[in-house]
């Protein structure tokens, strides 16, 4: 009786012993994972998702305050990615893309101030003081910036196109 | 010039299809059973034509209780759940009481099918799920045997059948002695040859003239039935034929080590419910691998599996527990049987 | 000779008795012609034309650009009345820029019978390289219905050592017998072709390979290739997807592409018998590439017949001029039923790749609702590339590409077979195509956000160099104020 006590009471000591060791000395160092997210991401400092860069967007989602699918501009393939790099197991197939959209001037009404191009995060307009601006439909992001400063609301985000290049098959519709 | 877009049906091709649908499928494995059915109530009489009814609605009834649960259109229509009545009540002794058959039916449907999510879900043959559930709650209903082609089949039904939920059915044994002009020992031939080392004609058993479950006992009758799914290309031929060929490998191969001590093969896939399991229950697709080489890897181990059952286990019977296993084994063979990629070396990652 | 199995594969009835007892008949000019400049893969041809110049049949309308492009040219003679957008022939309904060209009925050519480069001449004599050229400039593709440009393949030659050319002539799907007639029609222009063909890629041997279900072909062929040995009829099986590049090559020489390669790597090319006619007539006749041969059948077409049609017709042409429907087509297709695509209606042009126009009835499709997978396997079985549909179709249901993809998704070559033997009518095929549009949309996505990345760098470094240099402008001037205020300080005080 009394040696089974003490063997048990020994071997939970010994047990509890190498937990707390193996606690203390194979500690995982935490959040390499911030800067990993952060390289990820576009970089635009867009602020789409709320947060006033990147980086600070990247620490959020690793701190959990926000979902994996938070940047636009990173879209379903991004939301992907991080899922897989946090291991979230994330349900994709309800969260289609926001409808993607482009910002185009209208030409009729721009009046070539270039306050736009100084808040576009990826260069994607063009032009110069009192001329027609135009926007590089392939470096444009969507952010909407543009739009915002716009004081003449010449800048309007438009859905992109859809050609014969682009268009996809729907996923079917039937239950089966 | 552009021209409005009138409302077109965007789908992909192919734009043909071949026959047959689900359906028109399980439709004809119904169609392929009804003459074994037949001969399962002319062998056994009036007792084994209730039973089949009653476990027939057990199953449609649960089924559709459970599509009503679930706020679901009617399944009925695919049939699938007529096969599963009319094959679990072809496994059942002829006289076992109704409300255990009623119990059997139940058990399959709602263990084996809508736990797993319906058609095409199923791990494992709901038939036999429902089968297994009441061998293990009732064994001794489930193995008392009524003599076939008695006199008095079609007027009276077998005592036992008529036994009340949950009282214990009357005993077979003055009644079938009374009834049959031989002494009746009460056996299958396949408990005969385990326990008593006696064998049957084997004209008899190929004919269906021995005792046994309702719808085992005609092995020719099966195997024309079967051969009928399989030349409307609605059954895959060589799930049937895999399993039969490993028992009667198996069994011969024991058979060449001793004679005397191991039944001979033929005996062997005549015998019990072999034939019944492999041509109806082997085959059912759900449960089975989609790999080609699985399917053979598949039959073939759940025709050993039912020698070995046989030659080693307490029970005289096996088919029915070497099913399960296989449905048990099925995604491991697919996982190892995949098909090599067009093109690619090395077989793909395992799942 | 012997002939190899390819695994899995289908037996579609194969419809073909009402067109193929019909021999290759011209359709009439029709007044207007749509043609598309992008009817091949890559990318579209560039107008040359203005809207109201006149042109003659066979003049160039649009010149390739790029590395993988074709030229498109008038089909006949006639004015340019509109360079815009056309609806195409694709199931989106979605438009492609299209040249309309109002016919003068005339047919004219011009003074160089087609074009002034490109001189009927012996092909033989000339150097390799430079019938390609002309190939590629009559604006040849595969005509088998891939569009691949037929001189960007033939260049494929020049990198590595070709010793098989098949021509395909096995024409797996059903209805189809545009290919069939040809080869009995026209065999002997079509081996000019082949050997056309053999001389630019400098192979040892050609093998015309043709589906048992064709013996007249089979027989007109064998006729016409009998004074050159290098050139070989192989009698394949009916079998779909017979048709199909790999699988065609896998029954004739029995070799598979290794995975990630082309054909070439393994040095055998195959090229469409409507492709070869097509050299044939450029390099012989010097007549680009203006008309094809089209099956017009189905169960909804009142005449079933095989037209040689001038690109850019209309359907709706094709379809009147086989007696119009018969009954209310449950479906009109462009291609064969296993492959084809569904036309959003009739008013879209034929196209270099456009070979059937098939209107199905109700009673040929068989429609019937999708049932849950009962997982009999027909589909693992009849896969030719050894996939398992039934475990990618659920993955991509769910929106798991990455597993779909360890299932063989990307070597998915949507011939059909899978849903053709489906017994639940599960549409995997459109499954496996949605699939394959989210992995693209998935490349292209990537490819904007490492573009983003680069341009906010750019943009970063732009801002730094503009503020470095604003602070040195600033500097500088501090430092002129400072180096100012000093000789002030420091000069005798001249003014005061």
């Amino acid at each position: 009786m009394i040696t089974a006590i003490a063997s048990l009471a020994t071997l939970g000591l010994v047990l509890g012993l190498l937990l707390g060791l193996a606690a203390r000395y194979l500690k995982v160092e935490t959040d390499p994972v911030v800067a990993e997210i952060e390289a990820l991401l576009p970089g635009s400092q867009c602020g789409q998702c709320g947060q006033a860069g990147c980086g600070q967007a990247a620490a959020a989602l690793a701190a959990g305050e926000l979902p994996v699918t938070f940047c636009p501009p990173g879209g379903r393939s991004l939301a992907e990615t991080l899922a897989s790099l946090l291991g979230l197991e994330v349900d994709l197939s309800g969260v289609e893309d926001t409808q993607p959209m482009l910002a185009r001037v209208k030409e009729a009404t721009c009046i070539g101030c270039t306050r736009c191009f100084k808040v576009c995060p990826t260069d994607a307009i063009i032009g110069a003081p009192k001329q027609i601006h135009a926007v590089l439909q392939d470096a444009c992001t969507g952010c909407g910036n543009c739009v915002e400063i716009c004081p003449t609301e010449c800048l309007q985000m438009f859905p992109i196109e859809v050609t014969l290049g682009t268009w996809r098959w729907p996923k079917p519709r039937l239950a089966a | 010039m552009q021209q409005p877009l009138p409302r077109v049906e965007i789908r992909t091709s192919p734009h043909i299809r071949s026959a047959p649908s689900v359906d028109e499928i399980m439709r004809h494995v119904v169609y392929a059973l009804i003459p074994i059915c037949a001969y399962a109530v002319y062998a056994f009489g009036l007792s084994t034509l209730v039973l089949i009814i009653t476990v027939l609605l057990a199953c449609l009834a649960t089924e559709r209780f459970f599509n009503w649960m679930a706020d679901k259109p009617s399944t009925l229509r695919d049939y699938s759940a007529t096969i599963t009545g009319l094959l679990l009540a072809l496994t059942l002794p002829p006289g076992l009481p109704l409300w255990m058959g009623a119990v059997a039916g139940f058990i399959a449907i709602a263990l084996g099918k809508v736990l797993f999510g319906g058609l095409g879900c199923n791990v494992f043959n709901p038939a036999l799920v429902g089968r297994a559930f009441i061998q293990a709650a009732f064994p001794v209903a489930m193995t008392t045997w009524t003599p076939p082609f008695l006199a008095a089949r079609f007027a009276e039904f077998v005592p036992s059948s008529l036994a009340l939920p949950f009282m214990e059915p009357a005993p077979l044994g003055p009644w079938a002695q009374s009834a049959v002009v031989d002494a009746w020992s009460g056996a299958t031939p396949l408990a005969l040859q385990k326990f008593e080392q006696v064998g049957t004609n084997t004209m008899d058993l190929v004919a269906g003239m021995t005792a046994g479950s309702a719808g085992e006992t005609s092995g020719v009758l099966i195997l024309i039935c079967g051969a009928y799914l399989a030349l409307r290309r609605m059954m895959d031929w060589r799930l049937p034929a895999g399993m039969l060929l490993g028992a009667f490998l198996t069994a011969g191969a024991f058979y060449l080590v001793d004679a005397d001590k191991y039944p001979d093969p033929v005996f062997t896939l005549f015998s019990g419910g072999l034939m019944l399991g492999a041509v109806f229950m082997a085959s059912d697709m759900v449960a089975s691998p989609v790999t080609p080489s699985g399917i053979w890897l598949y039959a073939g181990l759940m025709g050993f599996l039912t020698v070995i059952i046989r030659i080693f286990g307490g029970v005289p019977e096996g088919v029915m527990y070497a099913i399960l296993l296989g449905n048990a084994a099925s995604p491991l063979i697919e996982a190892v049987t995949q098909p090599r990629i067009y093109g690619a070396r090395k077989p793909r990652r395992k799942p | 000779m012997k002939v190899f199995r390819f695994r899995g594969g289908v037996h579609p009835e194969s419809h073909k008795t009402p067109s193929a007892t019909k021999a290759i008949e011209d359709l009439p000019l029709p007044e207007r012609l749509y043609v598309p400049l992008q009817q091949h893969i890559g990318a579209p041809a560039k107008p040359e034309v203005a809207i109201g110049q006149r042109v003659y049949k066979g003049q160039l309308l649009a010149h390739s650009q790029g590395m993988i492009s074709a030229p498109v040219h008038a089909p006949s003679s006639g004015t340019i009345v509109d360079i815009g957008e056309f609806t195409a022939p694709h199931p989106s309904g979605l438009w492609v820029r299209t040249i309309t060209l109002e016919t003068d009925g005339k047919n004219r050519c011009g003074k160089n019978r087609w074009h002034e480069s490109a001189k009927p001449t012996d092909p033989f004599k000339m150097a390799q390289q430079e019938v390609a050229a002309r190939i590629g400039a009559a604006g040849i593709v595969g005509m088998g219905g891939a569009t691949f440009p037929a001189a960007v393949k033939l260049a494929l030659g020049k990198e590595r050592r070709i010793h098989t050319l098949i021509i395909n002539g096995g024409e797996c799907e059903p209805y189809l017998t545009c290919d069939d007639r040809l080869m009995r029609e026209r065999a002997h222009q079509a081996v000019d072709g082949i050997r056309i063909m053999l001389h630019v890629l400098q192979a040892d041997q050609a093998l015309i390979a043709i589906e048992d279900n064709k013996p007249a072909a089979i027989a007109s062929m064998r006729a016409a290739r009998r004074r050159h040995a290098n050139l070989h009829v192989v009698v394949v099986p009916s079998r779909y997807p017979m048709g199909s590049e790999k699988q065609m090559i896998q029954s004739v020489t029995g070799i598979e592409v290794p995975a990630g390669q082309r054909s070439a790597d393994i040095g055998v090319i195959v090229h469409n018998v409507g492709t070869v006619y097509a050299v044939h007539r450029a390099i012989r006749l010097g007549r680009p590439l203006l008309s094809r041969v089209v099956t017009v059948g189905g169960g909804a077409v009142r005449e079933p017949k095989n037209l040689e049609v001038p690109l850019g017709t209309l359907v709706e042409d094709l379809l009147e001029f086989c007696g119009g429907y018969s009954e209310p087509p449950a479906r009109l297709l462009m291609g064969g039923p296993m492959m084809g695509q569904v036309l959003p209606h009739s008013r879209v042009p034929i196209v270099k790749g456009s070979n059937g126009v098939i209107a199905l009835s109700t009673a040929e499709i068989r429609s019937r609702p999708a049932m849950p997978c009962i997982r009999c396997g027909r589909c693992v079985a009849a896969c030719p590339c050894g996939l398992m549909p039934v475990e990618m179709a659920p993955r991509i249901r769910n929106g798991d590409l990455d597993s779909a993809m360890e299932y063989g998704l990307g070597d998915c070559i949507s011939c059909g077979s899978c849903s053709y033997v489906c017994p639940s009518n599960i549409p995997l095929v459109q499954y496996f195509n949605y699939g394959k549009g989210m992995l693209a949309d998935r490349r292209e996505a990537q490819r904007k956000t490492e573009a983003t990345r680069r341009l906010a760098q750019e943009r970063r470094n732009r801002l730094e160099r503009e503020a470095r240099a604003r602070a040195k402008a600033a500097a500088q001037r501090k430092a002129e104020k400072a180096t100012d205020e000093a000789r002030e300080k420091n000069s005798p005080e001249v003014s005061v």
